[in-house]
């Protein structure tokens, strides 16, 4: 089997002593799609913010490409973009415009030109369906539209996987389906992805596996029919019955 | 007692200018100092934010005037003749840090962490972060304490006349004290440095509304 892209070996993590992580095993292939569910509180954000960097974990290992994670190397995957994130609340650059969002880590971490930047910038805004909106300011967009800027931005480092922290949950429903668009999209172009959602027609549609988190633990790991059909935990069921 | 002249407003003239001279220098070293204090206190580093709030406390919470005697005469005593104006620049500078310093720590945490997370997983370096996306956000939130506070600065300088140095509030004592002519020459002043914070006032409206305009919501 290939290397994984992102692998996680008994990731633990505490926050006081609270352990909002418990000894987390998790491979991801290259174009595979895994989708987080479980209930509030249950870690799924940490997890994702422990690939990225943005928590530290203080025991076990994440690996990339078969290599550990090292925060303070310049060359890290995180520092070098290569992981991009999506977050719940977009954290667009309110200041920036569209295209400025989607230009300025090119320009500065992968030191492309203004113009090639752009170029890719407005293909990538086309491809989430904005690229009229690429000279307004982010607080001038619907919230739908936002969160696919937050898409187009992440993509434009050209990220060898790409993660989601329930990237629907901040917006209003009739812009839900816009983004899941834009994200069946990618996941069909076969880009490596985590996703924590609890859009479950979503997650029966593109996820090669569905992990099932509840306090700190990953409960129950299967691919999307037997998930649903007959999920094995205890815990899972009560959460599917609660949800579906 | 003799008559108020045009020497006399010549004389008003040049401690006016040595006014600005002084509050430009304290402007100039308390950006300094205070940039680097805000840094240190956003900063994920615990003892440099402790050193910064313990600056902030013990600065703020000391007058100016003895900051201002401490140097001067201190500097003194020790053999180096800073003289009135260097010192009054310096303790008025040192000052002037621990209160832009404090304004511009909590105008950087007033931007959400999610700015510098977001900009942190698109691989921006915190150079880049502060720079590019925090300090142009928090700029806005800063600039009317910031006018508020450089204000006061301007009033301030009059404290390093008590080192005798001659800027405008000290030129216009000497002058009373030649000629008693008190509703003039106090009225005049007081009009002189209103003419010098008034700009600083206007700027900050300016800058505002130009702030403002960069992200319409
Ligand atoms: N920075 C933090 N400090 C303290 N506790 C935290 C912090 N972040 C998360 N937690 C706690 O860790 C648990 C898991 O949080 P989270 O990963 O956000 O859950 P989820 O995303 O599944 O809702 C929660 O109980 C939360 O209160
Ligand atoms: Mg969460």
């Amino acid at each position: 089997m290939d290397t994984p892209v992102l692998e996680m070996r008994q990731v633990a993590k505490r926050f006081g002593a609270f352990q909002a992580l418990a000894n987390v095993d998790l491979k991801v292939g290259r174009g595979e799609r895994v989708i987080v569910c479980g209930p509030s509180g249950s870690g799924k954000s940490t997890l994702i913010r422990c690939i990225v960097g943005l928590e530290q974990h203080e025991h076990g290992t994440i690996l990339f490409d078969g290599a550990p994670i090292d925060l303070r190397s310049r060359t890290s995957p995180i520092r070098s973009g290569q992981i991009g994130m999506v977050f719940q609340q977009f954290n667009l650059f309110p200041h920036l415009t569209v295209l400025q969002n989607c230009t300025i880590a090119p320009i500065k971490v992968r030191g492309s030109t203004r113009a090639e930047a752009e170029r890719k910038a407005r293909d990538l805004l086309a491809r989430v369906g904005i690229e009229d909106q690429a000279d307004k300011f982010p607080g001038q967009l619907s919230g739908g539209q936002q969160q696919r800027v937050a898409i187009a931005r992440a993509l434009c480092m050209q990220p060898r996987a790409l993660l989601f922290d329930e990237p629907t949950s901040a917006l209003d429903p009739e812009m839900v389906q816009e983004v899941l668009n834009v994200m069946v999209s990618l996941a069909r172009d076969g880009m490596t992805m985590i996703c924590v959602t609890h859009e479950m027609g979503f997650a029966r549609e593109v996820a090669d596996r569905i992990v099932f988190m509840d306090r700190g633990e990953i409960v129950e790991v299967a691919p999307p029919a037997a998930f649903f059909a007959a999920p094995k935990n205890e815990r899972t069921r009560a959460f599917l019955s609660r949800i579906l | 007692m003799r008559a108020l002249n045009f020497g006399d407003v010549v004389f008003l003239a040049k401690g006016a200018l040595w006014t600005l001279a002084l509050f430009f220098v304290s402007l100039v070293g308390g950006s300094v100092i205070g940039i680097a204090l805000a840094l240190m206190r956003t900063s994920p580093w615990r003892p440099l934010r402790w050193f910064a709030l313990g600056y902030f406390r013990l600065i703020q919470g000391t007058p100016v005037l003895m900051q201002i005697f401490l140097i001067y005469f201190g500097t003194a005593l020790l053999g180096f003749e800073f003289g009135a104006l260097l010192s009054a620049g310096l303790a008025l500078s040192i000052n002037a840090g621990a209160f832009l310093g404090e304004i511009w720590a909590s105008s950087i945490d007033s931007v959400g962490k999610g700015q510098s997370e977001a900009a942190r997983v698109l691989g921006l370096r915190y150079g880049t972060t502060m720079w590019h996306i925090v300090i142009p956000q928090a700029m806005r939130v800063a600039t009317p304490p910031t006018v508020g506070f450089l204000v006061q600065l301007v009033k301030g300088t009059a404290m390093a006349s008590f080192v005798g140095f001659v800027e405008l509030t000290r030129a216009s004592q000497m002058i009373n004290n030649a000629t008693f002519q008190p509703f003039v020459i106090f009225g005049g002043v007081s009009l002189l440095y209103f003419a010098i914070c008034w700009p600083l006032s206007l700027l900050s409206s300016r800058l505002e509304a130009r702030l403002a305009k960069a992200y319409t919501r």
